[in-house]
């Protein structure tokens, strides 16, 4: 018997950890707590300094239950079963136009979001691409998708300029592409001159067949270690969103690399992205949820998020408060004309989803 | 001639176990190693630091998912035991085509992707109105982890000696009695190598959690998860490289401590290893 | 009687949380989005892209058994050997990697086989060529091998502890060389072992998608990728759920090689 004492001893060690633990940690909130109430926040992870959530809860006393989710398609069957309720989430463009349209929003009270205000009205326009009226979202953090080069592996007279410089076979086996339908396309489709919201079948089927003889070039289809990866001197070039420049910038900084990582916009236009906080419809506590909208569109909240996160901020009144060196991070914060061939992502349709699934399908078991 | 032939044959085997211990902790140490790292890029050394050990210790988040990862993880370990060892116990006495139904059901949990699990598993917490929280986390667990108990007591079940447990009954025990004077003894080390199981791949399970837990719970593996998009911080890597470490000593202290008076080489029954 | 009652908490339990879950997804696998019944989402497994998915899956997934099966049946022979009384122990060793989130885990081998990761910086150390590892099918196997090596090492371990010394010393005393001794009398003693190391190394391999999206660069596309995205991305239950039923065949065949070959559940990993 005695070959189990150990397997014993760790039992028990864990028992009372695990018990004590449970015994002296945070209790969950109490349900029905007095005062101010509460507020369920699902944002994705890492999108938030934490110290905002503090203070938040301090100075309006709600408390918050703060959830994280990875992609917008993890996020969108959650909301959708309904398991669990939150009272405001994150979600980017196209997620939230497929929620508008299988009303799974509710409108938002402006009047309880006086700071909505300090948003850049340049984004309140863009994001009518996704919601019409302005009625359903305020935008959070915006970027672009563009390309990332090494130029420790990349030649002066090689600097990509365009999308179709990631077909040059120059770049076998250098390029990192991203892993997701959407994106892919349209790097294929507006490499082809369409726009990226493309429904035509035939135009779907270029950019599909456009993507089958990338392949072979591919070093790996990825989402969120191209950062990663291009930091590391994995491969030369690498699609890549615009927010996580300034965090790419500091870390060759810190790293003394023999190399730097430079941005481009593509000259054939790309994405301007938006993440915007939405309230769902079956949200408990939607005053709280536009108490905390509002929050995250004060000035000084949105400058603190944005030094948090790096992701560009559409808040003007935020981007006042920035150091001129950074307002003048073109990486970051491009000059608008730089972005009139860029459109934002819709949603097409749960149909015109499929024909994209497919088409992705096909190029990945290609 | 015969010695030397021993001898290689001595290092060879030698040689193999190295190389597979190399193979399996390999990662282990890489990640160890990174958790010291002054800078978050997992290819890059930034120095020796122990800026993520203090990032982790004053995480609010971390500490809380790492409480609710191990009280998931021992509350569904040690529910499953007990339904798993008193299932087992009714297994083993049924005739053989009610057990193999009921094994195969066992096995489902255990071969079936995780991802049909968790998703069934979500779908039917909806079709009952059970809302996602931290009691359906705990359910799923419990439901994957029951076969590990069961799969781990029946041999040593097998093995009881029937004959004695009669025999006490015989001698005036009552049948609870006779059992946990009798039968349980002989039993414990696959309940508790089935409970360790259990334990073991409750803290590993990222999928299922995913798809049944509610608003505002983490465990350490949703957490990581969560992570990925930004970049994952390298105090998980420290939170693991501790829990690792903590278990490591465990293991140690227990196995070599203890002076054994037996002198039989090995498992003569086995079935559980343990 | 009253051993019955035993397993009435279990019965109930499975049937409220196995059973029924189960039973809702072979019913959003035999219906599409309207509810209406049809068999196009397991049929469409014949797709030329589900086919050639599933059927690099089967390879990958048979190439990982293989070699988990060839590395692992020295190993626990010679733990057999080298074994003083510490079953336990050796389970420790080879359970205690899980403790390191799987995530990380595979993380950590992209890490090592990375262009510019550990293993290429050795070679580079000893001025050797460097080897482009990750993203290739032999990173994919390396990680399955890595992840459900345990699973066939333990089962294989424990049939062999149960062979008695005497035997073999039995079949040397009487001439039998080493490979007569092991195909004559270690393999065919081990058989229980061996298959539920196959079925538990084999239908989990099958089933992946975080090992191809980390460690093969999301270039090859397996099953389980595509039920994932079904799942997640794609957001088509129907179809996920019709492809799972698919591979549920697979997991059918695997109980009832178990319960040919394993009646007595003496192959039980642990």
């Amino acid at each position: 018997m005695k070959k189990n004492r150990y397997v014993a001893a760790a039992g028990l060690v864990l028992g009372v950890v695990s018990v004590s633990l449970w015994g002296c940690g945070g209790k969950a909130p109490a349900k029905g707590q007095e005062g101010a109430g509460e507020v369920y926040v699902y944002n994705w992870g890492e999108y938030i300094d934490e110290e905002v959530i503090s203070m938040f809860e301090e100075e309006t006393g709600i408390k918050v239950v703060y959830d994280m989710f990875e992609t917008n398609e993890d996020m969108y069957p959650v909301i959708e079963a309904g398991g669990r309720t939150y009272d405001v989430v994150c979600p980017s463009d196209y997620m939230i136009q497929k929620m508008v349209e299988n009303n799974m929003l509710a409108e938002l009270n402006f009047d309880n979001i006086p700071n909505v205000k300090e948003i850049d009205p340049e984004y309140m326009e863009r994001s009518k691409s996704f919601d019409p009226e302005n009625k359903y979202s305020v935008p959070y953090c915006w970027g672009t998708v563009g390309i990332l080069y090494n130029t420790g592996m990349v030649a002066p007279e090689d600097v990509p300029t365009k999308w179709s410089d990631l077909w040059d076979e120059k770049f076998k086996g250098e390029i990192l592409m991203q892993d997701s339908v959407r994106d892919a396309f349209m790097v294929a489709l507006k490499s082809l001159g369409y726009s990226m919201n493309s429904e035509s079948t035939e135009e779907l089927e270029e950019a599909r067949d456009l993507l089958i003889s990338q392949k072979p070039l591919v070093q790996a289809y990825v989402i969120d270690q191209v950062r990663d990866k291009m930091i590391g001197g994995e491969a030369a070039v690498g699609v890549i969103y615009s927010g996580e420049m300034l965090y790419i910038q500091e870390e060759v900084a810190a790293q003394n690399l023999d190399y730097s990582l430079e941005y481009v916009i593509p000259e054939e236009g790309t994405n301007v992205w938006i993440d915007s906080w939405v309230i769902p419809a079956n949200a408990k506590n939607k005053e709280n949820a536009e108490k905390w909208i509002d929050f995250m569109c004060r000035p000084d909240i949105a400058k603190m998020n944005f030094e948090y996160i790096t992701y560009p901020t559409p808040n003007k009144g935020a981007f006042d408060l920035l150091d001129e060196e950074l307002q003048n991070n073109k990486a970051l914060f491009p000059d608008v004309n730089s972005l009139d061939n860029c459109e934002v992502f819709r949603y097409l349709g749960d149909e015109v989803d499929t024909v994209y699934n497919d088409l992705w399908k096909e190029v990945k078991s290609n | 001639m015969k010695k030397t032939k021993d001898n290689i044959k001595r290092m060879a085997e030698n040689f193999y176990l190295v190389f597979i211990m190399v193979f399996l902790y390999a990662p282990i140490a890489t990640l160890m190693v990174l958790s010291f790292s002054g800078s978050k890029s997992r290819t890059q050394w930034g120095g020796f630091s122990l800026r993520w050990y203090s990032e982790m210790l004053g995480s609010a988040t971390i500490m809380n998912a790492l409480q609710n990862t191990l009280v998931i993880a021992f509350a569904s370990a040690l529910i499953a035991t007990v339904i798993g060892t008193a299932a087992a116990i009714a297994i083993s006495g049924m005739k053989t085509l009610p057990r193999t139904v009921i094994m195969g059901i066992t096995n489902i949990p255990m071969l079936n992707a995780d991802i049909v699990t968790g998703i069934s598993l979500m779908l039917a917490f909806i079709a009952f109105g059970i809302s996602l929280g931290f009691k359906t986390i705990l359910i799923a667990h419990i439901t994957f982890n029951i076969p590990y108990v069961i799969l781990s007591v029946m041999p040593k079940l097998k093995q009881t000696n029937k004959s004695v447990y009669e025999a006490a009954m015989d001698l005036g025990a009552s049948p609870i009695y006779a059992f946990f004077k009798v039968v349980f003894p002989d039993i414990l080390p696959g309940v508790l190598s089935g409970f360790l199981l259990a334990f073991t791949m409750s803290l590993d399970d990222f999928i299922i959690t995913h798809f049944t837990k509610g608003a505002g719970i983490n465990t350490l593996s949703t957490l990581i998860y969560s992570e990925v998009r930004r970049g994952i911080k390298p105090s998980m890597y420290a939170l693991s490289t501790v829990i690792f470490v903590a278990v490591l000593t465990l293991l140690i202290i227990t196995n070599f401590a203890p002076k054994r008076t037996s002198n039989d080489r090995k498992p003569k029954t086995g079935g559980a290893g343990v | 009687m009253s051993k019955k009652l035993l397993s009435f908490p279990y019965l109930v339990w499975m049937t409220g949380f196995m059973v029924i879950p189960l039973l809702l997804i072979v019913y959003y696998g035999l219906t599409d989005r309207t509810g209406a019944f049809t068999l196009a989402n397991v049929v469409s497994i014949i797709t030329a892209e589900h086919a050639k998915a599933l059927w690099l899956s089967l390879g990958l997934s048979f190439v990982s058994t293989a070699v988990c099966l060839v590395l692992a049946y020295p190993l626990a022979m010679i733990l057999r050997k080298r074994n003083v009384g510490r079953g336990s122990f050796v389970v420790f060793i080879f359970i205690l990697p899980m403790w390191m989130n799987f995530l990380l885990r595979t993380l950590a081998w992209q890490t090592l086989l990375e262009r510019n990761g550990v293993i290429n910086g050795i070679l580079r150390g000893l001025h050797l060529p460097t080897q482009s590892l990750i993203n290739t099918p032999g990173a994919i196997i390396l990680g399955m091998v890595y992840n459900f090596l345990p699973f066939m090492v333990l089962p294989i371990y424990n049939v062999l502890c149960k062979i008695d010394d005497n035997t073999i010393s039995a079949a040397q005393d009487l001439g039998a060389n080493f490979w007569q001794t092991l195909t004559r009398i270690w393999l065919p003693l081990s058989v229980p072992g061996i298959i539920s190391g196959i079925t538990m190394v084999f239908v989990p391999a099958l089933t992946t998608f975080v090992i191809s999206n980390l460690l093969g660069g999301s270039k090859i596309l397996l099953i389980g990728n595509v039920i994932e995205q079904e799942f997640t991305r794609g957001s088509n239950w129907h179809l996920g759920s019709g492809l799972s039923l698919v591979l549920m065949v697979f997991i059918l065949a695997s109980m009832a090689l178990i319960a040919k070959y394993d009646k007595n559940g003496e192959g039980t990993a642990f």
